[in-house]
């Protein structure tokens, strides 16, 4: 992953922009005035018109009475974005749209755009969302089972790492360790949703926040390479990622997922690839970055085949050269391990820097096109 | 002066701003015309023209030079690309944002504009293609490789990087705002993803040579002038004689074009620094003042080359060393920090076109062997390339006479 700050800036405002474009996207219906939830914002109150509402598109309409600049939120119980609009000035208004699902919500209001804010609860009823195609519902689908089917399978590829080191067998844990990150590696835009899962378990030594203490595979790695030996800190930190991936594996279904984020995580598979994988900098003492990077690239390869009868439909040249694209970097891929089903791959510091090039170039020719994937698919 | 509209006026004006575009770009080739060095920063080049705009132009203050290597095999999408980059260049030049513009967009879309020239002003910006011999070996092309575009030869003293050297291609960039002209190499690169790749790419300031010898010459990072004798843009004569390949140079798909030699000179500065001013003089045959040749009082002065020392500079570069060989020079200083050991990573990115790179630059800086300045610079990257003829009007594109002929 990338510094961790990014890292959860990145996920926040990816969940922001989705439910805002999913809002925009369908008809708001103007006029309908019981899909409106007016919010009067004030120094000390925020005060809602309504606190119940259909499931399907909602919009806010915030007027800030009060005398500081404000910011409005539309929250999950648990605090996870649905979307937000910041620096609404005092006197003005702002509208903010979303599409939400039946169950409890919070609006909030940051006056001085601070602390948790002024809430109120919201509750969605209904069974259903607003009109959505079939296809991508089921493209969604498909693609929460393939989360939590990686998330089930890297457990059991964690206890072998982590039983090697329980067990103080460095060379086993050396092993162990790349494949038992090839299932987070390839839902990270999922896993990273999680904002407090993923600093835990896969943060580097740069990005970790004032007072954070260091935990998760990368300060293992660490440990397994460079100190090369393990301790009984390095037994504690084993535990604790076994009990935060498992946090993570019974969490992973209730991701919120749509066809945009799903598009759009693809890119961002490619994103870590370009910042992280092509550089080194996230397996630096292991050296198997390829090995995350393969899983980054299927990873954003199954959103991506998952949503593409879809974009065939509206932007077929797209496809064909995401096809085109994808398989070009797979065979490159490919050049650096001793079989296509084996994820023994090259040691990165033994790839060239023009090697490196060789690959940086073969993402940005995937990442370019894939980024216009989204909008492709809710066209 | 004419007020030109900025870019985001030209964006709001929707069509409108077409013609307004048109409008601007028209006075701005009357103010080249008339030769002055004294620019309406804010004005459009028109792209269009008998030759590219970048070479005969007015020199602008600053450059972002890319050189790319070209990964698709297949030659429509090659073809393509350049009709996409022709596109982008003749938006671009005109102040207009690339495709759909930066904002306003679908909203699950990354913009077509990356958005940073947004409310600036063309700011002269030229984009100036060329083909490197290495692209003639791909999409059956051998066949049109102009002997004039010749694989430059070793010289003594270069010690080339590879990784800065050649490329299947090159775009020039120039334009009077470093952003202007990073904002249009940024912009092709992001369009050439998947078809080509940069190879490298050089950021200039400080223009080292002028193409308006009215205006005052300016200085290289040595300090000294460079650029007294080049040829002016108004120079027709001298231009046709040794810039624009002409159609019985062959190819005929060259005809008013020319060619590049584009090469990373490293001065070694400190110890530049530490040379005593006599010795700086002697090495360039010019005073530092006023860039008067050796025994001459004024930099315009003929200079007596017998008067300089054998090894100065401008006497081995002169045209009267060299059987008449004439350049026209649109160099750069650059400056990418300090290396490794705290030293300035400094020095000249000399762009020089010419008729025939034989004729031109290889002849001459045969000749330079022996210079005194060797000893001072060292040339670390090095790319020839053929610069097709301009971009005739709105159907026209970069490189058609080479891919469909006439």
């Amino acid at each position: 992953m990338r510094p961790a700050r990014l890292t959860v800036a990145t996920a926040a405002a990816t969940l922001v922009a989705l439910t805002a474009v999913t809002g925009c996207t369908e008809k708001s219906g103007a006029g309908d005035g019981d899909r409106v939830i007016k919010v009067t914002a004030t120094d000390d109150a925020c005060e809602t018109s309504r606190k119940t509402v259909g499931a399907g598109h909602v919009e806010l309409a915030v007027e800030n009475k009060g005398s500081k600049v404000t910011e409005v939120y539309l929250l999950f119980p648990d605090d996870r974005i649905v979307s937000e609009r910041e620096n609404i000035g005092a006197g003005t208004r702002q509208r903010l749209t979303a599409e939400v699902k039946a169950g409890e919500y919070v609006i909030a209001c940051k006056p001085g755009m601070k602390g948790k804010g002024i809430r109120q609860a919201l509750s969605v009823t209904g069974a259903t969302t607003a009109k959505r195609d079939p296809a991508l519902d089921k493209a969604v689908a498909e693609y929460r089972r393939y989360a939590q089917e990686q998330a089930d399978a890297t457990l059991p590829k964690v206890k072998v790492f982590t039983d090697a080191i329980q067990a103080g067998n460095l060379a086993a844990a050396q092993s162990a360790y790349a494949p038992s990150r090839i299932g987070w590696e390839r839902t990270e835009p999922v896993a990273e949703s999680f904002g407090d899962i993923d600093p835990l378990v896969d943060t580097r030594a740069d990005g970790l926040e004032p007072g954070q203490k260091w935990t998760g595979w990368h300060r293992l790695e660490k440990a397994l390479w460079q100190d090369k030996r393990i301790g009984a800190e390095e037994k504690t930190l084993a535990a604790q990622l076994v009990k935060d991936l498992t946090d993570w594996q019974k969490r992973v279904g209730t991701a919120e997922i749509t066809p945009t984020s799903m598009a759009n995580g693809a890119k961002e598979l490619l994103d870590e690839v370009a910042t992280g994988k092509v550089t080194g900098e996230e397996d630096r003492y292991s050296h198997t970055d390829l090995v995350d990077f393969k899983a980054n690239v299927e990873g954003a390869q199954e959103a991506y085949t998952l949503l593409r009868s879809i974009a065939q439909k509206n932007d077929p040249a797209l496809v064909t050269e995401l096809d085109r694209q994808f398989a070009a970097l797979n065979a490159l891929l490919d050049k650096y391990r001793a079989d296509k089903v084996s994820y023994d791959f090259v040691s990165y510091d033994k790839v060239t820097e023009a090697q490196r090039k060789e690959l940086s170039d073969a993402v940005n020719a995937l990442a370019e096109p894939l980024s216009k994937l989204a909008a492709a698919v809710v066209k | 002066m004419t007020e030109s509209p900025s870019r985001r006026a030209l964006l709001g004006w929707g069509g409108a701003g077409l013609a307004l575009g048109a409008v601007a770009a028209g006075s701005a080739v009357a103010v080249s015309d008339s030769g002055g060095d004294d620019h309406e920063p804010s004005t459009a080049v028109e792209f269009h023209g008998t030759h590219q705009a970048g070479i005969a132009t007015p020199v602008q203050d600053r450059l972002h030079f890319a050189a790319f290597d070209v990964t698709t095999t297949e030659r429509a999408e090659f073809v393509r690309l350049l009709k996409d980059w022709t596109e982008a260049a003749r938006r671009m030049a005109a102040g207009r944002p690339v495709g759909e513009g930066a904002f306003g967009g679908l909203a699950e879309a990354p913009p077509d504009d990356t958005g940073e020239a947004l409310g600036l002003k063309p700011s002269r910006l030229t984009l100036t293609i060329g083909f490197g011999p290495s692209l003639f070996a791909k999409f059956g092309l051998a066949g049109q490789r102009p002997e004039a575009l010749i694989d430059l030869p070793q010289f003594p003293g270069e010690a080339l990087d590879l990784a800065r050297s050649n490329g299947d291609l090159c775009v020039q960039a120039c334009a009077d705002d470093p952003q202007v002209a990073v904002h249009a190499i940024r912009n092709l690169a992001r369009i050439g993803f998947g078809k080509v790749v940069v190879r490298w790419s050089q950021l200039g300031f400080g223009k080292t040579s002028s193409t308006t010898p009215d205006a005052q010459t300016p200085r290289n990072l040595m300090g000294f002038k460079d650029g007294t004798r080049n040829i002016a843009g108004t120079e027709t004569d001298r231009l046709e004689k040794f810039v624009w390949a002409s159609e019985q140079d062959g190819p005929a798909w060259m005809a008013g074009g020319s060619y590049l030699v584009a090469r990373r000179i490293r001065m070694h500065i400190e110890t530049w620094d530490r040379t005593s001013l006599q010795e700086q003089e002697d090495v360039f045959g010019r005073d530092k003042g006023e860039g008067a040749p050796v025994g001459k009082a004024n930099e315009h002065d003929e200079p007596f080359l017998k008067a300089m020392k054998p090894d100065a500079h401008v006497r081995l570069a002169h045209p009267d060393s060299n059987g008449g060989s004439t350049i026209l020079r649109r160099g750069y200083s650059f400056t990418d920090g300090t290396d490794g050991l705290g030293r300035l990573d400094a020095g000249l990115f000399f762009l020089a076109y010419q008729r025939d790179v034989r004729d031109g630059f290889v002849r001459i800086q045969r000749h330079l062997a022996t210079d005194a300045l060797n000893e001072y610079i060292q040339h670390v990257g090095s790319a020839v390339f053929a610069v097709p003829p301009g971009v005739r009007d709105a159907d026209d594109w970069w490189g058609r006479a080479l891919f469909e002929g006439k």
